[in-house]
């Protein structure tokens, strides 16, 4: 395998842009990469970047799919906030003292409010599906209207107000630790197997390749385009219901103005990044992964190296427009044209 | 006029606003006594006319197919600017307008340049946009900043009389003046035609010779001149400047054009369609105050039904028209 062949591998040029933040980060802090072992669990800054970037891994998945059949999802944030003010408000919870032992009472039990959450995950999915799908709408005005009304309907289930969570046990998807690894990274992992294998070892990440292609086609080749779309909006939604439930669990709390703000711009964010074309039709799940963590990471640079967090949106911005740029075949074309041009002159 | 012409399906949804406004209206009134007062329909246009002034230029680049999602952003920026040279360089009123006019100007010609001369995605260049405005925004500072400059203060209390005890405020002037200058642009200008044909079929507008690549350019450059004069508006409404102001505005400016019934395709709409949707968010607004028991998020999940109904209403109407096309 010569370098050209390496270079021209889809993963190539994140693998370079995550690398290139992750020395940027060790220049500036020698320590970057060490782990200490506190409490049982690791510790460092490896460890608190996949950490934080958990719940914007898990949505850019389920957008990478939406994205690889020609739609956007820009509700998820509203999502988010939806299945984290339904867990809060299941869970609730209260600290009891019986006999003299502390106990952590919840209002329903933990795991009926997770997959209720899920649950309404799914329902919102399913309602862009719909949307998208049953009804023929295009993608970013059918998710913009959950995502108008969605917040809210999280702020109706919230009453207006944080609804912080007091049963511990809840605490643990966002903040524990298991076998020393935080446990929002196994759902993560979890997920992306799932997913990788469903899309690699099944023909279904080939249905979606070809919806994303060329719709009619695929039609005519036998493949339900309106179902599968349905699905993927429904699984975008779950991935969304997913974080909230991390990020309510991290936070305590649920707050159905804040939860999820433009998340739904970093997970576009990431699925560019990655290498996914926001045309539809290629896409790759590892390279979102690595885009999500690409943003993480600078972003965690910008705080550590001790410039204003405000900075961190025009960086991103900045990013957008060179990632944006870099995909546009018409300014390869123009560069393209130029050389020959001058090669031709020589 | 014939009644065929109502039903007409580029202007049915138009029609069917204006009677859902007329309704909302009338049922205030029926409800609550002091509905009636003709300074509560003119506070629609007084508390809502930086929107009314966004949602023009919205309508113009969705019109022409495209989208904006940085005009809430880009209203930001504006109340931060004017309130930094106001506050901190004391510069009055009438230095900080053209400037700020001028930034809005700029960024949306350097997004119409990226769209249009790159064939970038409308959608994710603007949203590149609106991250550039907020950070700016946040660089500038973090905090709420209080203008006390007497030119911004007067501006602000500035109300003209409209007959006894009615009243209307510069920046509802303002509104009307714009939307005024945009149906003028819209249907009596080559310009307006020409992002018509182009929001129809950019295709044939190019093989018609029209300009399109200065057209589609123009055209968020004049959203971003809207945006930025919003902007000045909310500065005055606030009589501040915060990197938080004007936050998810661009739905509201893309729900009033929806609802106003410009089809999200591109190539039919009415600027004055866009005045009606931004009265019926505020007709809205205005009945959950005068009720006092909702509380306001009632709001976000009503105009969410509304664009839901409106955009399922084009969908049909899309679809019969293609229906009377094939019989013919």
């Amino acid at each position: 395998m010569n370098l050209q062949s390496i270079s021209k591998g889809r993963l190539f040029w994140p693998l370079v842009a995550l690398f290139l933040m992750v020395m940027v980060n060790f220049w500036f802090n020698p320590d970057f990469f060490s782990i200490k072992v506190v409490n049982n669990g690791l510790y460092g800054s490896v460890i608190d970047i996949l950490n934080r970037a958990a719940p914007v891994m898990l949505i850019a998945m389920g957008m990478t799919l939406v994205i690889a059949t020609r739609g956007i999802d820009i509700s998820v944030g509203a999502t988010v906030a939806i299945s984290g003010a339904i867990a809060a408000a299941l869970i609730g919870g209260s600290l009891e003292i019986k006999d003299g032992v502390q106990t952590y009472v919840s209002n329903t039990p933990m795991s009926l409010a997770i997959l209720a959450a899920l649950g309404v995950g799914l329902l919102c999915g399913l309602w862009n599906g719909f949307l998208v799908a049953g009804v023929g709408m295009q993608p970013i005005i059918a998710t913009l209207i959950l995502m108008v009304a969605g917040r809210g309907i999280a702020q109706l289930i919230t009453g207006g107000q944080i609804v912080t969570i007091y049963y511990e046990p809840f605490f643990f998807f966002g903040n524990g630790f298991f076998l020393g690894v935080p446990f929002a990274i196994y759902l993560v992992a979890a997920v992306a197997v799932v997913l990788l294998l469903l899309v690699h070892r099944t023909a279904l990440g080939l249905f979606v390749q070809a919806v994303g292609l060329n719709p009619t086609a695929s039609r005519f080749s036998g493949i339900s385009a309106r179902a599968l779309i349905f699905w993927v909006y429904g699984f975008c939604g779950v991935t969304a219901a997913v974080a909230g439930v991390i990020i309510a669990s991290n936070v305590k709390s649920a707050d159905g103005n804040n939860a999820g703000l433009m998340m739904e711009l970093d997970a576009i964010l990431a699925v560019a990044l990655g290498g996914t074309s926001l045309d539809g039709g290629r896409f790759s799940l590892i390279g979102t992964l690595i885009g999500a963590l690409i943003l993480q990471t600078l972003s965690y640079a910008i705080y550590s190296l001790g410039v204003p967090p405000e900075i961190n949106l025009v960086v991103k911005a900045i990013v957008v427009f060179v990632v944006c740029l870099i995909q546009s075949e018409a300014l390869r074309n123009m560069l393209f044209q130029r050389r020959t041009r001058v090669e031709g002159q020589a | 006029m014939n009644f065929a012409r109502f039903l007409n399906p580029r202007s049915l949804p138009l029609v069917i606003t204006t009677s859902l406004f007329a309704l909302l209206y009338g049922f205030g009134a029926v409800s609550y006594d002091a509905f009636l007062s003709p300074q509560v329909f003119v506070n629609l246009l007084i508390d809502n006319g930086f929107l009314v002034v966004v949602a023009v230029g919205m309508t113009f680049v969705i019109i022409s197919g495209g989208i904006d999602l940085s005009v809430g952003s880009i209203v930001a920026l504006t109340t931060m600017v004017s309130a930094t040279l106001a506050q901190q360089h004391h510069w009055n009123f009438w230095q900080i307008l053209p400037l700020v006019l001028a930034i809005g100007c700029l960024f949306g010609l350097f997004m119409g340049v990226l769209i249009q001369v790159f064939k970038l995605q409308a959608f994710i260049v603007t949203l590149g946009g609106m991250f550039l405005a907020r950070g700016l925004c946040y660089v500038i500072s973090i905090d709420s900043i209080s203008i006390t400059e007497p030119s911004f203060t007067v501006l602000a209390e500035y109300r003209i009389p409209l007959g006894e005890e009615t009243f209307v405020s510069t920046s509802g002037v303002v509104a009307i003046a714009l939307l005024a200058v945009g149906v003028y642009l819209a249907h009596y200008t080559r310009f307006g035609r020409t992002v018509y044909a182009i929001g129809g079929n950019e295709r044939s507008a190019m093989l018609m010779g029209l300009p399109v690549a200065k057209t589609k350019i123009m055209v968020y450059v004049l959203s971003g001149f809207c945006s930025a004069l919003g902007g000045v508006l909310v500065t005055l409404y606030m009589q501040s400047g915060y990197g938080l102001h004007a936050l998810g505005m661009e739905l509201d400016a893309i729900a009033a054009a929806v609802i106003g019934g410009t089809l999200l395709t591109g190539g039919v709409g009415y600027v004055v369609g866009t005045l009606v949707g931004v009265m019926i968010l505020g007709v809205i607004q205005t009945l959950i105050v005068f009720d006092g028991s909702l509380s306001s998020w009632w709001t976000r999940i009503a105009i969410g039904g509304l664009l839901f109904v409106f955009c399922l209403l084009q969908r049909l109407l899309d679809r019969s028209g293609k229906k009377i096309r094939t019989k013919n």
